[in-house]
């Protein structure tokens, strides 16, 4: 009787669906283009209420560089959401990680080294991640908020709790390299996280491990029974949430050219905002990388916003939250057809046609 | 098609018997699968008929007796070994991922792809329309290469994936209760869907408890009870009405006669 419901409701979802196909799913299908327009029109209005500021190059400039850590969590973690997993241990990389490589460069000058070491912790953290959630089978909400605590608190301990004075690092090519100033302006790790973020989108919908991460997310059952090797796809994710946390981490290090033990709190819940406001769906099977990149300067861009045009910047996070709301709101009438017909419907598109 | 002798049946159990502990569950079972042929099997619930295809597909092993596939004596059971073999299942839930468009589903997890595992995915959106429109009869405009599982319909659902397993070549398609829950529309669809199962030259073995549904599309009868089988008939040997009559004494009397 239930399946009878269904086929009749799919059925009649799909005449005003068809109506509305030529006005919304031909702009839908560009991908992240609702968010495009939001971070347009939230950079429109900071232009008007702050010229001063927000016509001037130097915040840009400002955000390409505070931006990228971020920025390549949140990249990572639209994968692990895609896959219906979660990952509430990547702030402690961000610690970990420039605990090992600013130890390693304080103590014994390593730069390379120091920094293919840190980005094996990272991977290591990431296949602890994915060793607990596949073969002991937890949760992973509570297998990383467990294992989040562990390393922020080894990383913590290991430090003594001091920060890293590693100013010497501005001599050396590594710091060049990774956080360099292109033309005395332009920050070089924006360009990192955009090459991150394109080979991410290619692995996302053009590679097979992109495809399984979609129907692990979407229905185990089912990515089990066309063969997919579920177990391997977790791990393997949590590995790259892993060492790209490390990654992000290091930059933050270097830019910085300190290493402070709680460098990495802070970052989860906008980095998990920017995710959502990007459009990746809390229910896995979805997600969009080109949503996470602007859903990250969307919330990168809002502090530095509110408090040029002079509001207190207190108000930062009741935008936030304002943003986070409204957008997800759209995301939600933008992907329920139903919905979408109302929407529709609102707007007049019948009319149109 | 047929890569072997043709006077060799495609499927062949030989003295079947599989038990649960103290519980027989078949008992001496002889149950053979020719080429292009429909086998409808039939029975109540508990007769056997999950256990029996569970074998087939390789989720358990028989306790004892043979079975060979295309003359071949299958000694290692597993779901990825009778997959390999040509022995395809369309279950109900289990295929296709809802919020993925078609064409990845028909290619999940046996994708075509380039160098470093990257998608043709040019070839699969061509591949998989063909499939829909040709090979499946697929006419609506709604339903195209992009279009997400869950604005399918049951019925659709079920042709997708039957689609999907004759283009992978599989030569032997187990359908489990495909029509349960369905509309009769949408059970028509299925029936259609069967029916070109038997176009292409396969064969499939057809579970259902409703004999109106499956006598118009199926070549051959075979009815199970409490893990026996308690007859086999060809269709040009019975009609729908006499079937209906045997299963109903089935029930009452435990005897076809």
């Amino acid at each position: 009787m239930q399946t009878n419901l269904t086929d009749t409701a799919a059925e009649s979802i799909r005449q005003p669906e068809e109506e509305i196909k030529t006005h919304i799913t031909k702009w839908g299908r560009l991908e992240g283009l609702p968010i495009i327009l939001v971070f347009c029109g939230l950079i429109g209005v900071f232009m008007i209420a702050a010229p001063k500021t927000f016509l001037n190059y130097h915040i840009y400039m400002s955000f390409l560089s505070t931006v990228p850590p971020p920025l390549i969590l949140g990249l990572g973690l639209t994968l692990i959401i895609a896959s219906g997993e979660i990952d509430l241990s990547f702030p402690s990389i961000i610690a970990l990680s420039g605990f090992v490589f600013s130890f390693l460069f304080k103590n014994y000058q390593w730069t390379w080294a120091a920094f293919a070491i840190a980005l094996l912790a990272g991977v290591m953290v990431g296949l602890v991640n994915g060793l607990i959630i596949t073969k002991i089978g937890m949760p992973s909400i509570i297998a990383t908020l467990s294992t989040g605590f562990l390393w922020t608190g080894l990383t913590v301990v290991f430090s003594g709790g001091l920060s890293y004075n590693i100013a010497p690092l501005e001599n050396e090519f590594i710091y060049e390299f990774f956080v360099h100033r292109l033309g005395g302006i332009f920050p070089v790790q924006s360009l990192w996280a955009l090459a991150i973020a394109v080979v991410l989108w290619f692995i996302l919908n053009k590679h097979a491990f992109g495809e399984h991460i979609l129907f692990l997310g979407d229905n185990r059952q089912v990515a089990r029974m066309v063969g997919v090797n579920t177990d391997w796809v977790v791990i393997a994710v949590f590995v790259l949430m892993g060492v790209l946390s490390a990654f992000a981490g290091l930059l933050l290090t270097i830019e910085h050219t300190t290493f402070w033990a709680t460098q990495g709190s802070g970052f989860l819940l906008i980095v998990m905002a920017a995710v959502f406001i990007g459009g990746t769906s809390i229910f896995g099977g979805q997600g969009t990388i080109i949503g996470t990149f602007f859903g990250s300067f969307i919330v990168g861009s809002i502090e530095a916003g509110i408090v040029a045009t002079g509001v207190q910047g207190f108000y930062t996070r009741v935008v936030v939250g304002l943003v986070l709301l409204i957008a997800i709101s759209f995301h939600i009438f933008m992907e329920k057809p139903n919905k979408r017909a109302l929407l529709a419907d609102l707007l007049k598109f019948k009319k149109i046609q | 098609m047929a890569d072997h002798s043709p006077s060799v049946p495609l499927l062949s159990m030989q003295n079947i018997h599989k038990s649960f502990g103290e519980v027989d569950v078949l008992q001496a079972i002889d149950f053979n699968v020719t080429d292009n042929e429909i086998i409808a099997l039939v029975g109540d619930n508990g007769a056997g008929k999950s256990t029996l295809i569970k074998i087939i597909t390789g989720v358990h092993p028989p306790t004892s007796g043979d079975i060979f596939f295309k003359g071949q004596k299958i000694t290692k059971h597993s779901v990825s070994r009778s997959r390999s073999l040509g022995i395809e299942t369309v279950y109900q839930e289990r295929a296709l991922a809802d919020q993925q468009t078609l064409w990845r589903n028909v290619f999940a997890g046996r994708e075509l792809t380039r160098k470093f595992g990257f998608l043709k995915v040019k070839e699969q959106r061509a591949e998989t329309q063909n499939l829909i429109r040709k090979h499946m009869g697929f006419t609506s405009k709604a339903i195209n290469t992009e279009s997400m599982v869950l604005s399918l319909s049951g019925g659709e659902k079920q042709g997708v994936a039957i689609g999907r397993a004759l283009y992978f070549e599989a030569d032997l398609i187990i359908l489990d209760e495909p029509t349960m829950g369905l509309s009769l529309s949408e059970t028509k669809k299925v029936l259609d869907f069967v029916q070109n199962i038997k176009d292409q030259g396969k064969s499939a073995i057809f579970i259902s408890h409703n004999i109106y549904y499956v006598y118009p599309v199926a070549d051959r009868f075979v009815i199970l009870d409490r893990g026996r089988i308690a007859g086999e008939f060809c269709k040009k040997d019975i009609s729908q009405d006499e079937l209906v009559e045997k299963m109903v004494r089935l029930a009452r009397t435990g005897s076809l006669n």
